[in-house]
């Protein structure tokens, strides 16, 4: 009975699935259909990565709109049109371009809500890719997403696989609050899973607990969550047991099963591939430290990428990326703590 | 020679998605006696634990898989042997012990069927083949999954049908205003896909009221019932339970009710609580419990009353019922004029996977 | 769109002017093969068809006026003066590339050629390009700059805001709209509401030229006043070369959006470089051995250059983390 089916294609269900639930759903963004105002065919690519394909023969292109590159006006239209009775799922194609787009994210979309005194609300929905793995260098690979927790106001979604994908996306098109939804470029293909065919919706604010273990508490944000299941691997045969817990949504973040994990295992590792310095990693071993202090048996580690731009060149940027190594060795370091 | 006399214990196949086991721990030496029924090792699966017992008496000549080891299903864990047997041929039979390659999902394992009934979908499943069939009916939010444990054990000389009703595991959401005759319309069209004139029905908890209500609709299509912690024979019920379990969206709300269902809460993996969210987050789900629960129950209150009618019941009855269930009280059991009451000790709303040993033979040897 | 003014080019600008767009051709056309080989990282978009620009834009430039370039910087940075070699070794991820490995395609800069940098944000250029002709207004140098945006770059909010800037402050700088007719898949009549991105300039208030960017000696004259007019302190320009790419938007395109034989048309009657060929050797300015000569020339460059590219040594590890700052 198991449905195994890749990222790539539970998003395009999940938007699918909202799009036939909820005449307001529309889909916006360069080349999402393709082909707009072009000799050849409709519907040519599907996104850049083909993710929605499909959906404008079978919605039509007053719903399923290519746009003109125009970032700030793709993000601005949805926010706006969200407080105006639509549901938009805006796409920005890489999370880097959000360099020409932000204010409408950060002082737009999140703001209304709290500065109208809560009589405004923003049902926008921005699917962004993010990641390094495709040599895509500086500025296609970055990762971002803590620069959007920091913000109130937006939600933030980071899953990890094809089930959390659909149900979270699908809850990201429902919930009322603009929701940044990361999607990690290499995962589109990489990770498939068992997927209902039905629509679903999973809270956010629900961390999910990958891998039981009683050693040590990894908590790791999308392709990351798979780096750290390897390593708990190569770990489990060396005696050391990793509970890996995935927050899924960053904002809001699931402190409590964090702090509860924390406080069962005593140990704490947080993977993330967002640049160190303030990242999620900084923010969860912060938690941490300061509501399980007594809990903890060996310092917090960190593993991230140096606090350096994406590199360009392969074996950089292999070296950029945690790898299921770095994540063993700071493991082998926290469990040896004291020892 | 001797090689009938070695019995093996393997990995078990609890519910279709499960693919491999891992030995939690031994309840008996290398060399201890050992009878039927006796606890032997437990496994756990990514779902749920269980105790696995002796199917006969003898001798628990080897522990071939340690504490610790996950084994695919069908591999060998020990061997039980009476004593006399040689070390050589127990030896033999161990190295020689081959893997029966195991129906996976879709390579021929049981067949997954969808019927229409009232233009809602519902899902079967069939385990076993022949004789006077046996159809299980899950209680209030589970579903053919409730059976893991059950419907293998019973399928040796028969047909076996687990079934989701409505608003259910694989089945449609719709269940209309939740009245039970939406449930055992589904019932009633399993039954007639075993093309059994007869077929004996075990229904659980809610499923059991269900199941209740068929045999009283058509004492002639059912040849016994067994009804395991069923609803429909007296007033009180958990209510809070009941309405928890609608509502509750999140692992932390969904755990100490799931954990309200066993006598022993050690039962419940974190994968058993997940895959309980994981189905009712699916669109509709809830709604359809909301709707069922609606039907059924007002608060700590049931509103079907079955028991008075028990003097229409015309087909062999049998209740059991764990001590320590805290969804539906044990009392209710003697409610069924005429029905033979089981009542299993350190077992609690769910005796068919707490107690799935006792639980399977009382079954067998009531139908 | 009829041209004379660089007819009257010296013998060796034309030979550059030849040579600097066959080395473009022949290396995007490399690029292409070496990339449908699995031997490229990353991602690529090529400028095989648009040479005329690149190079009718580039001519008039020295090392000390800068250019801002797109994700489809080859032909810019080779027009400019970049290393060829160079290049090469950045697409392998060489150390000893033009970025260090540390680039690659998208990236491609080299600040002592002038050439600030191909560039992964569209409409990323053009106000990096004001600021350059800041610089050189500021410091009185006479130089100039060039932005070089697609027709999607053209819808950016950073490229109206650079163009009302520039007008504002008199910036000598030079806003080259290179219209491909796509912008990824979407088609340039669509996306452009006005028609034509030159329609623009006068909101602006700036000059505007069109011109037909298969035609080298057309994009030439255009942009010679341009950058006569820049230098003068008159102000920026406007100048929209109009034209089609030989390529997908990236390699790996299926292209579906296209017009059918779009390519083979353009490949056969719209060649920059066939229709110099023409040109010059119809004019009697130069003859056919000359550029056989130079066709030769380039492909030799490129086979010298892919070697060694592919035997260029590659990163170490410990240069992952040095670059970042000058100091810190």
């Amino acid at each position: 009975m198991a449905r195994i089916i890749s990222m790539r294609k539970a998003i395009n269900e999940a938007i699918r699935q909202c799009m036939e639930e909820d005449p307001t759903v529309i889909l916006l963004g360069e080349d999402v259909a393709g082909g707009e105002g072009s000799p050849g065919a409709d519907d040519a690519w599907g996104g850049d990565m083909g993710i929605t394909k499909g959906l404008q023969p079978q919605f039509g292109k007053d719903r399923v709109m290519d746009t003109p590159i125009s970032e700030s006006a793709i993000m601005g239209c949805a926010v706006g049109a969200a407080a105006s009775g639509l549901r938009p799922i805006a796409e920005l194609m890489f999370v880097d371009f959000m360099g020409v787009c932000f204010d409408q994210i950060m002082n737009q979309a999140a703001k209304f809500r709290y500065m109208f005194g809560g009589k405004a609300q923003t049902p926008v929905v921005i699917r962004t890719q993010i990641g390094a793995g495709y040599n895509a260098a500086a500025q296609h690979s970055q990762c971002l997403y803590p620069m959007f927790a920091h913000i109130p106001g937006i939600k933030c979604v980071i899953p990890s696989s094809a089930y959390d994908t659909k149900g979270l996306l699908i809850q990201a098109v429902r919930d009322n609050d603009p929701v940044i939804f990361f999607e990690h470029k290499v995962m589109y293909d990489e990770v498939s899973d068992d997927v209902p065919k039905e629509a679903y919706a999973i809270p956010f604010g629900e961390a999910n607990i990958v891998r039981d273990g009683g050693d040590i508490t990894i908590v790791a944000m999308a392709r990351m969550v798979h780096k750290a299941k390897e390593a708990a691997e190569v770990l489990a045969r060396e005696g050391i047991e990793c509970q890996i817990v995935d927050p899924r949504t960053i904002s809001p973040l699931d402190e409590d099963t964090i702090i509860e994990c924390v406080e069962e295992t005593g140990r704490l590792i947080v993977v993330d591939e967002a640049y160190p310095r303030c990242n999620m990693g900084t923010d969860i071993a912060a938690l941490a430290a300061r509501e399980a202090f007594g809990a903890l048996k060996a310092p917090i580690q960190v593993v991230s990428p140096p606090h350096v731009p994406v590199p360009f060149a392969p074996e950089l940027e292999e070296a950029f990326i945690p790898s299921p190594e770095k994540i063993a060795d700071a493991v082998r370091k926290t469990v040896s703590y004291g020892a | 020679m001797s090689e009938e006399r070695i019995l093996a214990i393997t990995v078990p196949k609890w519910g279709m998605a499960m693919e491999e086991g891992t030995v939690t721990g031994w309840h008996l030496e290398e060399g201890a006696k050992v009878a039927e029924g006796d606890d032997v090792l437990d496994v756990e699966s990514t779902k749920i634990a269980n105790v696995i017992e002796a199917k006969c008496d003898g001798v628990l000549r080897r522990q071939v898989a340690e504490v610790g080891t996950t084994l695919p299903v069908g591999a060998l864990l020990g061997v039980i042997a009476p004593s006399d047997v040689e070390d050589a041929a127990i030896d033999a039979f161990v190295s020689g012990f081959v893997v029966e390659a195991v129906a996976l999902e879709g390579e021929g394992g049981p067949a997954v069927e969808t019927i229409d009934v009232d233009g809602r979908d519902i899902r079967y499943v069939v385990h076993g083949e022949g004789g006077e069939p046996i159809v299980l009916v899950h209680g209030f939010g589970g579903d053919m999954n409730a059976w893991m444990f059950t419907q293998d054990a019973l399928s040796a000389d028969r047909a076996v049908y687990s079934m989701d009703l409505p608003g259910h595991g694989g089945s449609a959401k719709d269940v209309g205003d939740g009245d039970l005759s939406v449930l055992t319309s589904a019932v009633i069209a399993v039954m007639a896909e075993t093309g059994a004139a007869h077929v004996h029905l075990v229904g659980h908890s809610l499923g059991g009221a269900a199941a209740l209500q068929v045999a009283l609709d058509h004492p002639d299509k059912v040849a016994s019932l067994t009804l395991i912690a069923p609803a429909g024979l007296g007033q009180e019920i958990n209510g809070g339970y009941i309405t928890g379990f609608v509502t509750a969206q999140r692992r932390k709300d969904m755990k100490p009710l799931a954990e309200q269902l066993f006598a022993d809460t050690s039962i419940v993996t974190r994968q058993m609580v997940e895959d309980l969210l994981r189905n009712k987050r699916i669109n509709g789900v809830d709604a359809a419990l909301a709707a069922i629960a609606g039907a059924q129950f007002e608060g700590d209150r049931q509103l079907l009353d079955l028991a008075s009618r028990a003097d229409e019941l015309d087909v062999p009855v049998q209740i059991i019922w764990g001590r320590d269930d805290r969804i539906i009280p044990v009392g209710h059991s003697g409610n069924l004029e005429g029905a033979r009451v089981h009542i299993i000790d350190d077992a609690g709303h769910m005796p068919m996977m707490e107690k799935a040993g006792e639980v399977n033979d009382l079954i067998l040897a009531f139908v | 769109m009829a041209s004379g003014a660089g007819m009257q080019l010296s013998r060796d600008k034309l030979l550059e002017a030849y040579r600097t767009m066959r080395t473009i051709r022949d290396f995007e056309e490399r690029v292409h093969d070496e990339f449908e080989a699995g031997n490229l990282p990353g991602f690529v978009h090529l400028y095989a068809g648009e040479e005329a620009s690149a190079v009718g834009v580039c001519l008039h430039l020295d090392d000390q006026d800068r250019i801002c370039s797109t994700h489809r910087g080859h032909g810019h940075c080779i027009a400019k003066g970049c290393d060829v070699e160079g290049m090469w070794k950045e697409l392998w991820g060489s150390s000893e590339g033009l970025c260090a490995g540390k680039g690659g395609s998208m990236h491609i800069a080299d600040l002592s050629k002038g050439m600030m940098g191909a560039n992964a944000i569209v409409g990323g250029g053009p106000p990096l390009a004001v600021g350059a002709a800041m610089a050189a207004k500021t410091l009185k140098t006479g130089k100039v700059a060039v932005t070089f945006t697609g027709d999607g770059g053209s819808n950016q909010g950073t490229t109206f805001e650079s163009m009302n800037f520039a007008s504002v402050f008199k910036l000598p700088v030079l806003f080259v709209f290179e219209n491909n007719g796509y912008a990824e898949t979407t088609g340039s009549g669509w996306s452009v509401a006005c028609g034509d991105i030159v329609n623009r300039a006068p909101a602006f208030g700036m000059p505007g030229v069109q011109v037909d960017g298969f035609d080298f000696f057309a994009v030439h004259d255009a942009v010679g006043e341009a950058v006569e007019r820049a230098r003068a302190g008159e102000g920026p320009t406007l100048i929209e070369v109009k034209f089609g790419r030989f390529y997908g938007h990236h390699e790996g395109d299926n292209q579906s959006y296209r017009g059918p034989d779009e390519v083979e048309i353009l490949r056969r009657d719209h060649d920059c470089l066939k229709l110099f060929r023409n040109r010059v050797t119809e004019a009697g300015l130069l003859s056919d051995s000359d550029l056989d000569a130079i066709d030769q020339e380039t492909a030799d460059l490129m086979d010298r250059c892919v070697e060694a590219a592919k035997n260029a040594p590659r990163p170490t590890p410990d240069q992952l983390t040095t670059d970042v700052y000058i100091s810190y």
